[in-house]
């Protein structure tokens, strides 16, 4: 599941939702990451919602096993989408 | 004022065999209602003390369950599990991976969020697989019910084969019945949640065997973390490396296999136990709120007003008790001198109780601080705050937290150094502690004052704007860009020992806790005035006694000289007193050292007097004017106005006015940037646990005082 995704542009990641859009996890890129955000409930398969975005852009919010999670830009990168 | 030193061991005395648990550990995750559990529990009963190498503190308390049974509870870091990313999580594992220390726990509780059951059932799940005999304390359960979230307990209870509380930690509900349990022989759960993969057999078989540990679960932690564990030895340490290297053991990968393999055993339990109604009906009400309080306008308008509001209190409301503490004790001192006489009673008073009365008067300010500060983390809103502000704050190597401790700097940096706790990164958080008393205190004020009224005209543009206000406004700017750039500077050359996340729980609204919020209030004064206090005291006697005394007869010959010239003048009685102790400061020890260091301080345009003042200073600044007026024997009457006159007046040898506006300037320069408070550092000590922390702060700070001081005094004169 910490398969490398080098044409990452391609494929799309938590950043790029707009606000109320819900996507589906299908893996997470950067494995250190990774187990503090599957320790939060980002596990493949788990459906998140981009929830609102900071005044600046960043940091933003999602909602992920009806909790509300907080998350920077580029960690957000790294939660890929199906 | 030895008596919180050191980390309390609550000895339990063995109260015979009725005593089955002896520690207790409280885990769980963070707004889990941990620290209100742990208040219902033991109530002002608490001990704070150290971690080794952390800064988190160590709450421990004892609580009693009966009239003969006591328990000490010891109330571990808030985590998401056993795998910490954070030092101060460390603690944790630390403490229950050493089945062999006297601190292991018999018991522990685990607390869980009802309405967010899944994610906090993680963690226990890996503290049930290491056997330890554990309870769940499944808090906010009325939470829960209101959001539609209904918890079949009797099924948890069997699913996870331990006692399960329902309760509510706020109002103390459950309390009584976790008392109970809490009394009995408990057992740990027959449940295995997680078992090993095969392949990983024969690493943890060879671990547990050489350990002598009782579970597998265990033994992995071992494999995974050997480099964490305080208590393996060196060669311990080398010994598990080297079998994990044999092994081919990826320690990322088998954490994320066990993470998704106890996630998909904990849905299939909760199937059963958890029914959701309704949903989102909370979240509902915290989205609209932040829709206003995180608004790209008014979140920050409205900020910016409670940190008015903040900030007012810290500086206005305090002054009034603050004024009180000062009366008390120059009324105290002043029954004891009219009453008393000698040497001692000089030492106790001037020295001592002024030590005391320095250490008392910030308690205040701490405790309006940290009110405001409890409530605002109570309620939800630091998270919010910590949203808007990460941005910007980050690019300058900071926080969205640090904004609280930099904008209370000005107040005062002793409360705001303390504030910087809530930051969990280490590097963010030294940072902030490192800049913040760059930010120019209340304590600066007088010594800002009386120098700018001394060199800047009282001139008026537009007719408002007053030259010596935007002055002062220019020297709390510099402060400010100061703190920044010294943080830029910071974020290169420290090394981060963890990575920085932003990945947390955005917290729903919540009523604060008032009792959370009273006993935050009393654990920070009491902190400060115990631990800062000795450090602040005992330099406070030093700078007395260097004040005080001089070397041989030196005092009776200035005394001598004062009563000569005075006959020469025709001088009053006060006047002539005036002029004694302004000549025993010139001939104390503090004279003499300021007399040595004049060769040093001559190229930022100071005399030794100056000296004197600046080397008192260090006991804080406010007393700048203090000793100004003593030199100057200008006597009780410390006035800015008297102060100003008498100092302009001075002359240098060619009979111009000593202090010119590139002395002035220099000066003020010179204590915007110098590290002169005993408090800052004694509390900066105790925030870091180390010496390290204020030491560098005060080379730094004063050498950058040193270095500003110089090019504003040659660039002016």
């Amino acid at each position: 599941m910490q398969k490398r995704v080098e044409e990452h542009n391609d494929k799309k990641s938590v950043r790029d939702l707009k606000i109320g859009e819900y996507g589906t996890i299908c893996c997470l890129k950067d494995p250190e990451m990774g187990l503090k955000l599957l320790e939060m409930g980002c596990l493949p398969g788990t459906q998140v919602k981009l929830n609102s975005r900071a005044p600046l852009g960043d940091p933003i919010t999602i909602i992920v096993n009806d909790y509300t999670l907080s998350l920077r830009l580029d960690e957000a990168e790294t939660i890929m989408l199906k | 004022m030895t008596v919180v030193t050191q980390p309390e061991i609550v000895e339990n005395p063995p109260v015979a065999a009725g005593n089955p648990v002896a520690r207790v550990a409280l885990v769980g995750n963070p707004n889990s209602g941990k620290t209100s559990l742990f208040n219902q529990l033991t109530g002002l009963n608490q001990k704070v003390g150290n971690f080794p190498g952390v800064t988190v503190d160590k709450k421990t308390g004892v609580c009693q369950l009966s009239a003969t049974q006591k328990v000490q509870i010891i109330d571990l870091p808030g985590t998401y599990s056993l795998y910490p990313k954070s030092l101060d999580e460390r603690v944790i594992i630390d403490l229950l991976y050493d089945p062999a220390s006297q601190h292991y726990p018999d018991l522990v509780i685990v607390t869980a969020d009802a309405s967010n059951l899944k994610r906090n059932l993680l963690l226990f799940t890996q503290l049930a697989d290491l056997k330890i005999p554990a309870i769940l304390a499944l808090n906010m359960v009325d939470v829960a019910e209101k959001e539609g979230v209904k918890i079949d307990v009797p099924a948890l209870h069997k699913g996870l084969g331990v006692p399960v509380i329902p309760m509510n930690a706020r109002k103390g509900i459950g309390i009584a019945a976790l008392k109970i349990l809490m009394s009995q022989q408990l057992e740990a759960t027959p449940v295995q949640f997680y078992t090993l993969p095969q392949e990983l057999r024969p690493l943890t078989d060879t671990i547990k065997a050489r350990f002598g540990l009782n579970t597998d679960y265990l033994a992995l932690h071992y494999a995974h973390q050997y480099r964490s564990l305080k208590f393996l030895t060196a060669e311990e340490a080398d010994w598990i490396e080297a079998l994990v290297q044999t092994h081919e053991f990826k320690s990322n990968v088998a954490q994320a296999d066990e993470t998704i393999a106890r996630y998909t055993y904990i849905n299939e339990l909760l199937l059963d136990v958890v029914r959701v109604e309704r949903v989102e009906k909370d979240e509902k009400f915290s989205n609209r709120l932040d829709q206003i309080l995180t608004h790209k306008v008014f979140g920050y308008l409205i900020f910016l007003a409670i940190l008015f509001l903040v900030f007012q209190a810290i500086f206005t409301w305090a002054s009034y008790p603050m004024d009180l503490i000062d009366q008390g004790f120059a009324s105290l001192n002043g029954l004891i001198q009219d009453n008393f006489n000698g040497p001692l009673v000089n030492l106790l008073t001037e020295g001592i109780i002024a030590g005391l009365g320095g250490v008392l008067v910030f308690v205040p300010q701490i405790a309006i601080l940290f009110a405001f500060i409890a409530i605002l983390e109570e309620t939800g809103y630091m998270a919010r705050v910590t949203f808007m502000m990460d941005k910007i704050m980050r690019k300058f190597g900071l926080n969205g937290k640090s904004v609280v401790p930099l904008i209370s700097g000005v107040a005062c940096a002793v409360p705001a150094v303390m504030s910087a706790r809530t930051i969990e990164n280490w590097k963010d958080r030294m940072i902030t502690i490192f800049v913040t008393p760059l930010m120019s205190c209340s304590a600066r004020i007088p010594v800002y004052t009386v120098l700018i009224a001394l060199v800047v005209p009282e001139k008026y543009y537009f007719g408002f704007l007053n030259l010596q206000g935007i002055v002062l406004m220019g020297l709390y700017l510099i402060g400010f860009l100061a703190a920044i750039f010294s943080a830029l500077l910071l974020k290169v050359l420290l090394k981060a020992r963890e990575r920085s996340y932003f990945i947390m729980e955005f917290p729903v609204y919540k009523m604060p806790r008032w009792k959370n919020v009273g006993i935050t209030i009393v654990e920070k004064s009491k902190a400060f005035v115990f631990e800062a206090g000795k450090v602040i005291v005992a330099i406070s006697v030093i700078l007395w006694v260097l004040a005080s005394y001089g070397p041989g007869n030196s005092f009776e010959k200035a005394e001598q000289k004062a009563i000569v010239e005075a006959k020469q003048q025709n001088l009053s009685q006060t006047e002539l007193d005036n002029l004694i102790s302004s000549h025993q400061l010139e001939s104390s020890y503090a004279g003499v050292i300021g007399r040595t260091i004049e060769p040093v301080i001559a190229p930022l345009g100071y005399n030794w007097k100056i000296g004197i003042a600046l080397l008192t200073s260090f006991a804080a600044r406010e007393v700048f004017v203090g000793t100004m007026s003593t030199i100057y024997s200008i006597g009780e009457e410390e006035n800015v106005s008297t102060i100003k006159n008498k100092l302009m007046m001075e002359k240098d040898k060619d009979g111009n006015p000593y202090f010119t506006p590139a002395r002035s300037f220099s000066l003020m320069i010179f204590y915007l940037f110098a590290m002169q408070c005993v408090s800052t550092l004694a509390v900066v000590r105790r925030e870091t646990k180390s010496w390290m922390w204020p030491l560098a702060q005060l080379i730094y700070m004063s050498g950058l005082a040193y270095v500003m001081a110089f090019i504003t005094y040659q660039l002016l004169s």
